[in-house]
């Protein structure tokens, strides 16, 4: 669990150019990370690719927050 | 010019599409040409391009079926390693009197001709923005600038095409994905052949540079747009018509 919130932090941090201590579970990509709608497609290509999994578009669109990323990768794992 | 670049080129076994592809490949870009249903003529396209020191591939693929783009652009990015270029050509025409014109008519133009630009250019989308880096270049036609009697099918998917290449620019500018499109006039393939003598006549004297156009003149604005050279330029319609429409 934590180790999948790391990961998903990392690439956050890397790919939006945010601090690590604003990225939280409860942190929403686009109110607290200014993230654009498509910043958050290339997130979850990202995600696609870092565990290895296909997220459909219809999950992907449920995706607003941290929290929601890492609950749904390892629901999956 | 395009060293090491991977193109697609949709609906590249004849006409406008295989001068495209015989263009970028001679200018140093890998080549995938995309066919419908004529294998070998998109075969002999290939042939001549690895005779000509080339390199190049033909994937069969219906543009009107995400499950065959996936395909063919995995395919693609598989064989090149990357997708650079990818441009829109493929289209059909089903002309008719708009009274006469039978809703499947409309249909199937539209679905090749508008839905088909839609679904290659979402399907490459991914694989361009991982690369910030990509161009696309959609062939549209003058008459969705102008319009034309006897193609309403035709003219509204690409005046769609034009259309759609506006917000596609827009919306992937920021990954330094550029969409552009060109106008081709009246250009002699397969496609025109069919027009009469009268009408041969007739738009002839409605082109100011009083010629008919050749594939190979669209396939060198196509080359430009997916160079360097046009790297100020997106969301742009370039027309290639010998000034018949200003």
């Amino acid at each position: 669990m934590a180790d999948t919130f790391d990961r998903v932090k990392q690439i956050i941090v890397d790919r939006l150019d945010v601090e690590e201590s604003k990225v939280t579970m409860e942190a929403s990509f686009k109110e607290d990370l200014e993230a654009d709608s498509l910043d958050v497609v290339e997130l979850v290509m990202e995600l696609e690719d870092e565990f290895d999994m296909e997220i459909s578009d219809e999950e992907a669109e449920k995706i607003n927050t941290v929290g929601d990323a890492v609950n749904y990768i390892n629901s999956v794992l | 010019m395009l060293q090491q670049q991977a193109a697609l080129v949709t609906g590249a076994s004849r006409g406008i599409g295989r001068a495209i592809a015989m263009e970028l490949a001679s200018k140093g870009a890998k080549v995938a040409v995309n066919y419908a249903g004529s294998e070998d003529k998109a075969e002999a396209v290939v042939q001549e391009i690895i005779d000509q020191g080339g390199e190049a591939i033909k994937i069969q693929a219906d543009v009107t079926s995400e499950d065959d783009v996936k395909r063919m652009i995995k395919t693609v990015v598989d064989e090149f390693g990357s997708l650079d270029i990818l441009v829109n050509n493929a289209g059909i025409t089903k002309d008719n009197l708009l009274m006469r014109m039978k809703e499947e008519e409309f249909d199937s133009v539209i679905d090749t001709n508008l839905k088909g630009v839609f679904l290659c250019t979402k399907g490459v989308t991914r694989q361009m923005m991982k690369q910030k880096y990509g161009r696309i270049i959609n062939v549209a036609s003058i008459v969705g600038v102008s319009g034309n009697a006897g193609q309403a099918n035709y003219v509204a998917a690409k005046a769609g095409v034009i259309g759609m290449t506006k917000s596609n620019a827009k919306e992937l500018a920021s990954r330094n994905i550029q969409v552009n499109a060109v106008a081709p006039g009246y250009i002699t393939t397969d496609m025109t052949d069919s027009l009469t003598f009268e009408q041969r006549e007739q738009m002839l004297s409605l082109i100011p540079l009083n010629r008919l156009g050749e594939a190979a003149d669209v396939a060198r604005v196509v080359r430009f747009l997916a160079s360097e050279d046009a790297a100020y330029m997106t969301g742009q319609t370039l027309h290639v018509d010998g000034g018949m429409v200003m």
